[in-house]
C-alpha cells in the first residue's frame, strides 16, 4: 500500500487513507476507504483499490458513511439527564468536564455503598466496543462484571469455546488467502474443492472479520460449496448441496455426517492416527446416528448427508460456520462435531483448508492486557462464572443469564451503576427477554451510555450520554477475527472532528486519569497510542504510527502449525489440550459436566416438544442495510429495507389467509411480536424467520413507547434461561410461535 | 466507440452497493436511481431437486452517464469500482461482447 497516509490535495482536500471497524456498526473486516476531507469536512467515501482482500469494494453501510456522521439526530456532545425524567425526551448539553465530574462522583458514590462489584459495563456486539470493554470495565469501573447480555453468551463465545476445548486454538476460518500479498495466486495457497457454509450467509453478515465476497472470489476459482441453512439462500440456490434442515437440529445433521465419513472409511487414517484423541469413540457413538435417522430429525434427504460426507473427504475442503452453531443450546455439541469433520478428514490447517486461530480465547484486551484496577476480592466476585466456569474461562465475562437474575434479585449482590457501553440491549438485538432487561436496568441508581445516536435503551434508562467518534473521527485498530485467527491488522485513522465525540479508548483515558490521577499520568494521546500499539502488535509494527504507515500488515498463514510448535506454549508439536492432540473425546466437556463426545437433543420448543405451536420462529438473520439495531434512521438504507419482515412460505400464507404485506403477530407464551410478510418459497413450511433489531427512530421517543421498541420485538419471545449444560447458547434460531393476522 | 457495462447474474449478489455508490457519486436524491437493482425470482423449479432460480438484475437508468468524470480521471465507474461481487465491469461494448463470449453464460451488456 501507498506509504503516505494522507495526502492533500491542490485545493486543499486532504485524502486520508484508513480501514473501517466501528461506529458504525460492523464486524473488524477492516475494509479499505479513502475518505475525501475539505475544510475539516467528509465530503466523500471511496473504496481503497490497494486494500489487499478489499480492493475497492464497499458495502451501503459504509458508503453511506457521510449520511451517518452528519445526520440531524447525532449526539455530539456529552449530555446529562436528571434520574427523574428518565424516560423522557428530555436532555442538558453539558460540557465534558462536568460529564466527567458527574461520571466520577456516582461511580464513587455507587462504590461506596454496593462495593466494586456493585457496577457493570454492558458490551454491545461486534463493535470496536467489545474489545474496548475490557478498559472500561477493568480499568474505569473496577469491576469485574463486564456483560455481553445474549442469553448463553450466544455469539461467538460458543465457537471460541469448542475450538479452544477441543483443538487448544483460535477460531477456525476457511483459508482466503487473506495473510498472502499475493493472495490465491501464492504458491502454497490451494482452491479448496468443498466449502462447508454452516448457518451463515457470509456475504451479508461479513462475520466476525471474514471478508464474506471471497467466497464469491473462491467459487470462480472452482470451489463449490455445500451451504446449511433452513433457507434457499441466494447462496444455496449457487450451491453443490443446499442442505436445507430443520431449525435446531444442527448437531445431529454434523452427526450424520461424520456417520457416512467414518463408516464408509473416508478419513485420513494418518491424521487421525498421529493427531487426534477419542476416535474409536467417536466412532462408536456416530452409530447411534445412522443416516436415515438423521435424515428424519433433520428433514435433510439421506442422499444428500451421504453426498456431504462424501465431498467433504476430498481434501482440500474447509468450513465456515456461523452465528447458528452459537444460538442453540446444543450448540456447542454441533460445533465439537463440526471440528471432527474437518479434523478427520484431514482439513485443518493445511492449504484450501479450516485454518486455525494460533492464539486461544476470543481475542482482544482481557484484565491481563489492560491495566487493571480491579481490587482481588471483587475480581472473584464475577458473576455465574462459579456455576458457568467455561464462560468465565473464554469470555471472562459474566454470565449473561444469571446476571439478568443477579439485577433481578439482587442475589449474590445489589449492583447499582451501569455503563451502557454501545449497546442498545432492550432492542431485539443482544439479549432474550429484553422487557425483563429493561426492568432490571430501571433498578440502577446510574446508568451512563457511550454511544452514537439515542437508542430506545438510553432513552429508557440513561442518565448520561457520552458521544462516542465514528471510525472516521478517532485513530484506532482493526484486526480480523476479533485478535483470534487475524490476516489482516489495520489501523484506523482520524480523519475529521465532529462536535466533541470522542472515541471509545479516548473517553476511557479521560475517565481512568480523572479516577486515578496519580497512576495514568501520561496524556490521554499518550495512553490510547501506548494501548493501541498493544492492541494491534499482532501486526508485527513496532508501534502504533508505523501501523498507520502500513496501513494494512497482512498477518501470513502459516500451515500445519501443529507439526511446528505453534500451537503450543512449549513450543512443542501438538495440539493446546490436555492430550495434546485433537480432542474428539473432550476432556474439558468431561470436566467440565458435559458429555465428552458430541451428540443431539431435541429443542425444548419444537414442533413434538410443543405441539401447541404450528410454526418454528427462526431469527438474526442479516441485511446489508443494518448492524443489528443501527441504521434505522439513515434513509438510503431505510428505504431498502422499510419494515420489519417475516418470511414466510407459500403454503403456510394461503393457509392462514394472509397475503404479501399483510401485518401478523407472532405469538408464543413469552410475548407477542408485530411483523410485515413477505411471503416467499426460500422458507420451509412449518417456519418463519423474523428479522431482528427493529426499533423505528421516527416514533414517539417517550416511555411506554420508547421509539416503538416493544412493536417487533421478536426477542421477547426467545426464553431466558434455555441454554446448553456449561452455559452456552440460547435458542435464537429455533423457537415456536403461533401467527395471526393483525390490523 | 460505445461503453457499456457488462452484468455477472451468475454472482451478483443484490447487495445494493451499485445504487448506494451511485446515489453518492451522482448526487441523487432518494427515491431516484441512476442504477437499479432488480430480482427474477425466487422461485422453486424442481421441487424434487429443490432446485431454485434467483437472479439479481441491476438495470442503469437515464440519469447514468457511466461516471464519465471518474473515467476521464482514470477510475472506474462509482458501481464498478464498489461493487462487492466484481459482477459488473465497465467497457467498450466490442470488449464487453468478447468478455460475454468468453463467459458463455449468465450475463447480459447494457448502456444508458
Amino acid at each position: 500500500m501507498d506509504a503516505e497516509w494522507k495526502k492533500t490535495l491542490e485545493d486543499g482536500t486532504e485524502i486520508v487513507r484508513t480501514c473501517a471497524w466501528s461506529p458504525p456498526g460492523c464486524h473488524p473486516v477492516g475494509c479499505g476507504l479513502k475518505l475525501h476531507v475539505k475544510d475539516g469536512k467528509l465530503i466523500k467515501v471511496e473504496g481503497d483499490p490497494e486494500h489487499p482482500v478489499t480492493k475497492g469494494r464497499l458495502c451501503v453501510r459504509c458508503l453511506s458513511l457521510k449520511d451517518y456522521i452528519y445526520h440531524e439526530d447525532r449526539i455530539i456532545y456529552p449530555m446529562k439527564r436528571a434520574k427523574e425524567d428518565r424516560g423522557l425526551d428530555k436532555r442538558e448539553r453539558i460540557s465534558w468536564e462536568e460529564a466527567m465530574d458527574i461520571f466520577a462522583e456516582a461511580l464513587k458514590a455507587n462504590q461506596e455503598k454496593y462495593g466494586y462489584e456493585g457496577s457493570c459495563l454492558f458490551n454491545g456486539t461486534g463493535r470496536a466496543a467489545c474489545i474496548h470493554a475490557a478498559l472500561g470495565c477493568y480499568s474505569v469501573l473496577q469491576s469485574p462484571n463486564q456483560c455481553y447480555a445474549l442469553s448463553g453468551w450466544s455469539c461467538y463465545g460458543p465457537r471460541c469455546a469448542v475450538v479452544n476445548f477441543v483443538a487448544g486454538a483460535g477460531i477456525p476460518e476457511m483459508d482466503y488467502a487473506a495473510g498472502f500479498p499475493l493472495r490465491y495466486d501464492d504458491p502454497s495457497f490451494q482452491v479448496p474443492n468443498y466449502i462447508l457454509v454452516w448457518g451463515k450467509e457470509p456475504p451479508k453478515s461479513n462475520s466476525d472479520g471474514l471478508f464474506g465476497h471471497a467466497l464469491i472470489e473462491l467459487m470462480r476459482l472452482g470451489a463449490k460449496l455445500i451451504t446449511v441453512d433452513p433457507r434457499m439462500t441466494w447462496l444455496a440456490t449457487r450451491s453443490h448441496l443446499a442442505l436445507r434442515l430443520r431449525p435446531g437440529t444442527d448437531a445431529a445433521l454434523a452427526m450424520g455426517i461424520l456417520n457416512v465419513i467414518i463408516n464408509e472409511d473416508l478419513y485420513d487414517h494418518d491424521f487421525v492416527d498421529k493427531w487426534c484423541y477419542g476416535f474409536e469413540q467417536l466412532a462408536e457413538r456416530v452409530q447411534e446416528y445412522p443416516v436415515e435417522k438423521v435424515a428424519e430429525i433433520t428433514e435433510v434427504p439421506a442422499e444428500k448427508i451421504i453426498e456431504a460426507g462424501r465431498a467433504l473427504a476430498q481434501s482440500p475442503s474447509s468450513m465456515t460456520w456461523g452465528l447458528s452453531v452459537d444460538e442453540a443450546p446444543n450448540g456447542v455439541q454441533t460445533g465439537q462435531a463440526l471440528m471432527a469433520i474437518m479434523a478427520i478428514t484431514g482439513n485443518l490447517d493445511i492449504p484450501g483448508g479450516t485454518i486455525l486461530g494460533p492464539v486461544a480465547g476470543l481475542g482482544g484486551a482481557e484484565e491481563k492486557d489492560v491495566p487493571t484496577q480491579v481490587p482481588e476480592d471483587a475480581l472473584s466476585k464475577k458473576v455465574g462464572v462459579d456455576k458457568y466456569p467455561a464462560v468465565g474461562m473464554i469470555q471472562n465475562t459474566v454470565h449473561p443469564d444469571l446476571f439478568l437474575e443477579c439485577l433481578e434479585t439482587d442475589d449474590p449482590y445489589p449492583v447499582r451503576f451501569a455503563w451502557l457501553q454501545s449497546s442498545n440491549l432492550i432492542s431485539p438485538t443482544c439479549s432474550a427477554q429484553p422487557s425483563r432487561w429493561h426492568k432490571a436496568l430501571q433498578k440502577m441508581d446510574f446508568v451512563v451510555a457511550t454511544d452514537t445516536f439515542m437508542n430506545p435503551t438510553i432513552m429508557a434508562v440513561g442518565d448520561l450520554f457520552l458521544p462516542v467518534a465514528t471510525f472516521a473521527e478517532g485513530d484506532g485498530v482493526v484486526f480480523t477475527h476479533f485478535g483470534s485467527n487475524t490476516t489482516n491488522c489495520s489501523a484506523i485513522n482520524k480523519a475529521i472532528t465532529v462536535g466533541e465525540a470522542k472515541s471509545d479508548p479516548e473517553i476511557c483515558f479521560m475517565l481512568a486519569k480523572r479516577i486515578f490521577p496519580d497512576i495514568y499520568t501520561a496524556s490521554v494521546d499518550e495512553l490510547v497510542h501506548g494501548y493501541l500499539s498493544g492492541l494491534g502488535a499482532m501486526s508485527g509494527a513496532q508501534n502504533w504510527y508505523e501501523l498507520r504507515d502500513i496501513g494494512t500488515a497482512q498477518v501470513p498463514v502459516t500451515y500445519k502449525k501443529y507439526e511446528k510448535g505453534l500451537l503450543r506454549a512449549d513450543g512443542k508439536p501438538g495440539f493446546s489440550t490436555p492430550t495434546g492432540r485433537v480432542e474428539l473425546w473432550t476432556t474439558m466437556y468431561r470436566n467440565l459436566g458435559d458429555d465428552p463426545l458430541p451428540y443431539y437433543f431435541e429443542p425444548k420448543m419444537s414442533p413434538s416438544n410443543t405441539p401447541e405451536y404450528e410454526f418454528i420462529l427462526t431469527t438474526g438473520s442479516r441485511r446489508v442495510t443494518s448492524f443489528h439495531s443501527e441504521h434505522r434512521q439513515i434513509k438510503n438504507l431505510r428505504d431498502i429495507h422499510p419494515n420489519p419482515v417475516l418470511e414466510m412460505n407459500p403454503a403456510d400464507a394461503k393457509k392462514h389467509g394472509i397475503e404479501e404485506g399483510d401485518w401478523v403477530r407472532i405469538v408464543n407464551e413469552h410475548g407477542s411480536a408485530r411483523y410485515k410478510v413477505e411471503i416467499t418459497p426460500i422458507l420451509k413450511k412449518g417456519v418463519v424467520n423474523a428479522a431482528h433489531g427493529w426499533w423505528f427512530p421516527e416514533e414517539d421517543p417517550n416511555e411506554p413507547n420508547l421509539y416503538g421498541v416493544w412493536k417487533s420485538n421478536v426477542n421477547n419471545m426467545i426464553p431466558h434461561g434455555d441454554i446448553g449444560k456449561i452455559g452456552f447458547g440460547a435458542p435464537f434460531k429455533s423457537a415456536m410461535c403461533n401467527i395471526e393476522k393483525a390490523e | 466507440m460505445i461503453n457499456g457495462l457488462l452484468v455477472d447474474t451468475q454472482y451478483c449478489t443484490g447487495c445494493y452497493t451499485c445504487e448506494i455508490a451511485c446515489r453518492n457519486e451522482k448526487e441523487i436524491p432518494a427515491g431516484q436511481w441512476g442504477i437499479k437493482l432488480n430480482q427474477v425470482g425466487p422461485f422453486c423449479v424442481s421441487e424434487e431437486e429443490d432446485k431454485f432460480i434467483w437472479n439479481y438484475t441491476p438495470m442503469v437508468t437515464e440519469l447514468c452517464d457511466l461516471c464519465a468524470d471518474r473515467v476521464a480521471a482514470g477510475q472506474k465507474p462509482a458501481c464498478v469500482h464498489h461493487c462487492l461481487a466484481d459482477a459488473l465491469e465497465y467497457g467498450p461494448l466490442s470488449e464487453l461482447v468478447a468478455k460475454m463470449e468468453a463467459k458463455g453464460e449468465r450475463a447480459y451488456l447494457m448502456i444508458p
